[in-house]
């Protein structure tokens, strides 16, 4: 006789009428492929965790943006931020497709530079830039955006002995109607902060004032305040217009456009609640178009895009460890990821999908990671098909700054791999091993033996 | 481990539990094991009979099992004088 399926045995309490912490399944078919390519099959090839990037849903995403703010504004240029993912692979899908460099680190400067982007695409953003990387940015005529006074009189002080006249713009916080108001970045437009650094950067005339930034907030869900910070830049660009009969050439939006990730302790799912990129276009452009530029005067529109352009490309590949029984009765599944790799569970609920086929039921349980810290949870409450050891699962939407803020911490990292148009798998940073912690590691002389 | 005799169960793995009013919904594989208790049969007859029937080894079967029963007697379906004895 053939034996039957067996799938773990399950019982669960019937609810009616109140939904609990747990909520309702989610998973109704198992994610057994990305882009044509078998969840088993690769992790058999390339190890448990692994990361997924795929190049479709990336050159998707970034055309969907493109289409969004081109339908609607005739200059468009968006610039990929560096720090949501940085890995190379990635940031040449995204120059491919047209896009500038935009770093907030010499690391990154440098990297943007070994990629091959011009040194005039790439904009350097962020409170930390020493002496030696600001003056390579000069010599590169890359977009040096102030973001404190040191900064600018230190500019002043290069521009000086430099061959080139810096291209600069100043990164400006202002009040946009939302909580938290970033203003610990570049200078306040309302108590005239910003006015003042341009009138010291116009009044000094030893750098060229060439665009106006700002960044509002990260994960924003109103469309409406990038509306107020576009007007706000718009104003500052026709105050220089109207003193120093100058064209401010570009204003900088910044990032922050909500993902599809759901936030933790939201009512609705991210993909219902979060904007589209019409939405945030729409507040932009309108802003800017009504503002009251001549036709042949509008400034360039630069957006700094990262989080909403690549983390729906990014998926995390799981097996299970172990299950277990906590003493409340839920059910405990081990995983063989944790926070150290996936960063972002810190932020989101990240929906998970097993990557087998299942049944109808399901069980309400926590997902914890590998590590031996109490932190490492991945879902506090999660309702899922009874999985058992060495199932594996897929974690959507992961593609922002998991693979830049992850940790080498208890383990070592896994690979990513990236699916390309032809479904083909390439990788693309390989699994680190002991030495790649180990090879920059020193020990003393002394240090080397002992006896126990 | 002995199923509270009153507990109902149907052939689409419904539980009722009519002395708390609570009902439960199981898998084919939990509704197999809930029977066989109510048929006290012993763990080591449900095991053989599990193994015969599913795609499974002993092993492995033996720790969902505890984990079953384990949960079965936290959500009070079972009789609180045998609970002991297993």
């Amino acid at each position: 006789m053939k034996r039957l399926q067996y799938e773990r045995p399950v019982i669960q309490r019937l609810n009616v009428g109140v939904m609990n912490k747990f909520g309702k399944k989610t998973e109704y078919a198992p994610v057994t492929h990305i882009d044509g390519n078998s969840v088993e099959e690769l992790i058999n090839k390339y190890g448990s965790p692994l990361f997924v990037i795929s190049e479709k849903t990336i050159r998707r995403t970034l055309r969907d943006a493109n289409r969004a703010f081109k339908t609607r504004y005739p200059k468009v240029q968006f610039a990929w931020s560096y720090k949501t993912n940085y890995n190379n692979a990635v940031c040449n899908v995204f120059h491919q497709e047209g896009s500038w460099a935009e770093v907030v680190s010499g690391f990154e400067y440098n990297k943007a530079l070994h990629n091959g982007v011009p040194g005039n695409k790439i904009i350097f953003n962020g409170p930390d830039k020493t002496e030696a990387e600001l003056k390579l940015a000069i010599e590169n005529n890359s977009l040096i955006h102030i973001d404190h006074l040191d900064e600018l009189y230190l500019i002043k002080e290069l521009a000086t002995n430099a061959k080139k006249r810096p291209r600069v713009a100043i990164r400006v916080n202002m009040d946009t109607g939302v909580y938290p108001m970033w203003d610990r970045f570049g200078f306040n437009y309302e108590n005239g902060q910003a006015w003042d650094a341009i009138n010291k950067i116009m009044l000094n005339d030893t750098m060229d004032l060439v665009g106006l930034h700002s960044h509002i907030g990260t994960f924003m869900l109103a469309p409406s305040a990038y509306g107020v910070a576009a007007s706000k830049l718009s104003e500052l660009a026709l105050s220089i217009k109207k003193k120093y009969k100058k064209n401010v050439e570009y204003i900088d939006m910044g990032g922050g456009f909500a993902s599809k990730n759901t936030l933790k302790g939201s009512y609705l799912q991210g993909a219902d609640s979060s904007p589209s990129f019409d939405q945030f276009a729409e507040a932009i452009t309108t802003a800017i178009l009504n503002a009251g530029f001549v036709e042949n005067e509008l400034p360039l529109l630069i957006l700094e895009t990262g989080r909403a352009l690549i983390d729906e490309a990014g998926s995390l590949l799981g097996t299970v460890i172990s299950n277990k029984r906590l003493a409340d009765g839920r059910r405990a599944t081990i995983m063989d990821f944790g926070v150290n790799i996936l960063f972002t569970s810190f932020w989101y609920d990240h929906k998970v999908s097993p990557a087998q086929e299942f049944s109808q039921y399901t069980e309400d349980a926590v997902l914890y990671g590998p590590l031996c810290m109490n932190i490492d949870v991945i879902r506090e409450n999660i309702t899922l098909p009874p999985l058992k050891r060495d199932d594996h699962v897929v974690v959507h939407t992961v593609g922002a700054y998991n693979m830049t803020q992850w940790m080498q911490f208890i383990a070592l990292r896994p690979a990513i791999i990236m699916i390309d148009m032809e479904e083909k798998a390439h990788i693309i940073r390989n699994r680190e091993t002991l030495n790649s912690i180990q090879g920059d590691e020193v020990t003393p002389k002394y240090l080397k033996d002992f006896k126990l | 481990m002995k199923i509270k005799r009153n507990v109902a169960l149907s052939d689409s793995g419904f539980v009722f539990d009519p002395s708390t009013g609570d009902s439960y919904s199981t898998n084919p594989i939990g509704l197999e094991i809930i029977k066989m208790l109510k048929e006290e049969k012993t763990p080591q007859e449900i095991k053989a009979a599990i193994v015969k029937l599913y795609m499974i080894d002993e092993v492995s079967f033996e720790k969902d099992y505890f984990d079953f029963v384990e949960m079965l007697s936290k959500i009070k379906l079972t009789e609180n004088d045998e609970k002991k004895k297993d």
